[in-house]
C-alpha cells in the first residue's frame, strides 16, 4: 500500500539524537547528564535526557539518550539516532538498528569486537582508562571527550568544567586528563 | 542583567521547584515509584525555607497531614502514583467537602493495582475526575514537559488557593523521569495567589458562607476564628445538616465555585488549527508525540492541527467545540484504553468523525504511530 503521508515524511532535521549505551555501572547515565549540561547550560539549545529506568537499568544493556535542538523539542525520546556510543557488544547489538544510515557510531574496541561493516570510530576507552589514566572508572569521561571532539557540540573547556563539577573530590586530575585524552585521540581520528 | 538560572532537572524535581515558588511549606508523603523524587526533593529543600517535610506511615496519613497543614495556613502538597492516589481518595473527598486547598501530584504508572511501577500510563484520567465518591467539581492539570511541570505546579497551587479545593497534577513517568534544561523563574515573574482570609471579626465569621463567587474566606487555625469542620454535609456555619434546602446550597457551592469560573481554569495549547481539517487532541507526554506528528504531517501538506489540554478537569468543552467545530475528523491520543475520548464524544457534534489512538503497553505513543493513525483516518 502506498503511504500518502508516511512516504513523504522526513525525520525532523533540527534534532541531533545521541545514545550512550553500555552495561550498568559503566557510567552511561552520569555521562549523559554531564553531556546534557555541558551542551545546554550556557546556550540556547534545548536538551532532553532520558535513561533506562528500574529493572531495565540493572544489568544487561543500559542506555541514556540525549536529544539536542536549536528549537523546541517536541518528542522527548530518540526517534532515529544520529550518534550511538556503544561501550559493550551487547549494547551495540541491541541499539545499532536504531542508528540512522550514515549516523555516527563510536565503539569501545576494548570490549566490542563485532562491528557491522560501516564507517565508524573505534577507541579503546576502557584500556585507555586503565593504562593511561590509571582508573577504569573514567572510560565514560574519555568517551565524552571523544564525543565533544567528533561532534563539536561542546568545547573541551566547557565539558571539563561540567565533568569537574560532578567528579568526586580527589578525582579531578584523572577526570581532567580523561577529557583531554578522549578529545585528542578523537581529533586525530576525525574524518 | 542578572544571569539566567538554568538547570538540568527531572520533571519530578521541576514539580518541587514549582511548588516552592508557589509557596509550599509543607509536604507529607510516602515514597512510590515513579514519584519518589518529589518527596526526596521536598525533604531536601523544605527545611532550608523553614518548611516541614514528613514521611508518613502511608498515603492515608499523607493526605490527612496535608489537609491539616493547609487548615493551619500552610500551602501543602503530597506526591504519589496510582496505588497511593487510590488510597488517598477518601480524604481527597474530605478536602472537597471541607473546601481545603491542597495539591496532590499523581505521577501515573500502569495499573490497575500495583501494575507497572516503572512504566508510563495515563490511566488515572477519570479517577482524577470522579475518584472519590459523591458529586463535586474538580480541577486537574496535566503538564507535558519539565518546564511545564514547574509552571503547572505553580498554577495548581494558585487554583487550589483561589478556589479552596484540592487540585490534582497528573504527571506521567516519561515527564517525571526525563531531564530537560529549564530556566528557573525569578521571584515575581509568575503570579502567586494566596487564599483570601476573613476580615470580619471572628464572632461574625461564617466558615462556609455563600459569597458572590461561592468561595469563602479561610482563616488559619489559631488566628482566632473558631469554626467546625466536618465531612458531613454542612450548613454555612459548618455544622451537619439534613435539610434539603441547605444540602442543595452546599453542593451547588462546590460545583458553581468551579464551573462558573472555567475561563480562569482552562488552559490549552493550540497549534496549526486555523485551517485544520483534522485535529489531534491529547494531554501529558502524548502531546509531545502529537505535536511532533503534527509538524511532520504539515510539512507533508496534511491539514492537521494539534490541541493540547493542560487543564483536563473541568473539561474544556467550550474551547474544544469552537476549535473542532470546523474539522471533519478528530483523533484522540491517550495512554489508556479510552478515557478522555468519551468527553470528546460527549461534546462534539455527531457529524465529526472521532478516532482514537491508544497505547497501554507501558510505552509512550510515538510520532510515527500517530502519523500511521492519521494516514488511516485521512
Amino acid at each position: 500500500m502506498a503511504h500518502k503521508i508516511l512516504d513523504k515524511i522526513q525525520l525532523p532535521s533540527d534534532r541531533f539524537e545521541m545514545r550512550l549505551s553500555g552495561s550498568g555501572g559503566q557510567g552511561m547515565i552520569f555521562a549523559s547528564v554531564v553531556l546534557s549540561k555541558a551542551i545546554g547550560m550556557n546556550s540556547n539549545k534545548s536538551v532532553v535526557q532520558s535513561q533506562s529506568y528500574g529493572p531495565e537499568a540493572r544489568g544487561g544493556a543500559s542506555k541514556a539518550d540525549v536529544v539536542v535542538s536549536d528549537n523546541e523539542i517536541y518528542y522527548p525520546k530518540a526517534m532515529k539516532l544520529d550518534l550511538l556510543l556503544a561501550m559493550t557488544q551487547e549494547a551495540l547489538d541491541k541499539y545499532y538498528p536504531d542508528l540512522k544510515e550514515n549516523g555516527m557510531l563510536i565503539v569501545d574496541s576494548s570490549l566490542v569486537h563485532n562491528v557491522p561493516d560501516v564507517e565508524h570510530y573505534a577507541f579503546e576507552f576502557t584500556h585507555m582508562a586503565r593504562n593511561q589514566i590509571g582508573h577504569i572508572m573514567v572510560a565514560n569521561v574519555i568517551a565524552l571527550g571523544a564525543i565533544a571532539a567528533l561532534t563539536g557540540l561542546v568545547t573541551k573547556e566547557k565539558l571539563t568544567e561540567i565533568v569537574l563539577q560532578h567528579a568526586p573530590r580527589g578525582t579531578e586530575e584523572k577526570n581532567r586528563n580523561a577529557v583531554e585524552l578522549g578529545y585528542n585521540e578523537a581529533l586525530k581520528a576525525k574524518k | 542583567m542578572a544571569k539566567e538560572n538554568r538547570q538540568l532537572l527531572q520533571g519530578n524535581a521541576a514539580c518541587v521547584q514549582g511548588a516552592l515558588y508557589a509557596g509550599m511549606r509543607f509536604f507529607a508523603g510516602y515514597p512510590i515509584t515513579p514519584s519518589t523524587e518529589i518527596a526526596e526533593g521536598s525533604a531536601r529543600e523544605l527545611p532550608k525555607l523553614g518548611g516541614k517535610f514528613i514521611q508518613m506511615e502511608d498515603e492515608l496519613g499523607s493526605i490527612a497531614a496535608i489537609i491539616g497543614a493547609s487548615v493551619s495556613g500552610a500551602k501543602a502538597m503530597t506526591g504519589t502514583s496510582g496505588p497511593g492516589y487510590s488510597l488517598m481518595l477518601e480524604n481527597i473527598g474530605y478536602a472537597f467537602m471541607t473546601e481545603v486547598p491542597v495539591v496532590v501530584v499523581n505521577v501515573q504508572r500502569g495499573g490497575p493495582s500495583t501494575g507497572l511501577p516503572t512504566k508510563v500510563s495515563q490511566s488515572d484520567t477519570m479517577q482524577a475526575r470522579w475518584g472519590t465518591h459523591g458529586d463535586y467539581s474538580s480541577i486537574t492539570v496535566a503538564p507535558s514537559t519539565v518546564g511545564d511541570t514547574l509552571t503547572e505546579t505553580i498554577r495548581a497551587f494558585n487554583l487550589a488557593e483561589r478556589f479552596r479545593t484540592p487540585v490534582t497534577i497528573l504527571l506521567d513517568e516519561v515527564i517525571a523521569h526525563s531531564r530537560e534544561i529549564i530556566r528557573i523563574p525569578e521571584p515575581g515573574e509568575y503570579e502567586v495567589i494566596d487564599r483570601v482570609k476573613p476580615t470580619c471579626p471572628p464572632e461574625e465569621y461564617l466558615p462556609y458562607e455563600i459569597t458572590e463567587n461561592y468561595v469563602t474566606p479561610m482563616p488559619a487555625y489559631g488566628e482566632g476564628y473558631r469554626y467546625h469542620i466536618t465531612g458531613l454535609t454542612h450548613d454555612q456555619h459548618g455544622f451537619p445538616t439534613n435539610k434539603p434546602s441547605e444540602i442543595i446550597v452546599k453542593l451547588d457551592k462546590l460545583k458553581k465555585k468551579i464551573e462558573n469560573y472555567k475561563d480562569e481554569i482552562t488552559k490549552i495549547r493550540v497549534e496549526m488549527m486555523d485551517d485544520a481539517e483534522i485535529a489531534i487532541i491529547s494531554y501529558g507526554s502524548v502531546s509531545r508525540a502529537a505535536l511532533q506528528a503534527t509538524m511532520l504531517a504539515r510539512e507533508a501538506g496534511v491539514k492537521v492541527g494539534c490541541i493540547q489540554l493542560y487543564t483536563i478537569w473541568p473539561f474544556p468543552e467550550k474551547e474544544l467545540l469552537e476549535l473542532c467545530g470546523k474539522c471533519q475528523k478528530v483523533i484522540v491520543g491517550e495512554l489508556n484504553m479510552g478515557q478522555i475520548v468519551h468527553e470528546v464524544e460527549r461534546i462534539l457534534p455527531r457529524d465529526i468523525s472521532i478516532n482514537t489512538i491508544q497505547r497501554y503497553d507501558g510505552e509512550i505513543l510515538t510520532p510515527v504511530q500517530i502519523l500511521e493513525k492519521l494516514e488511516e483516518v485521512l
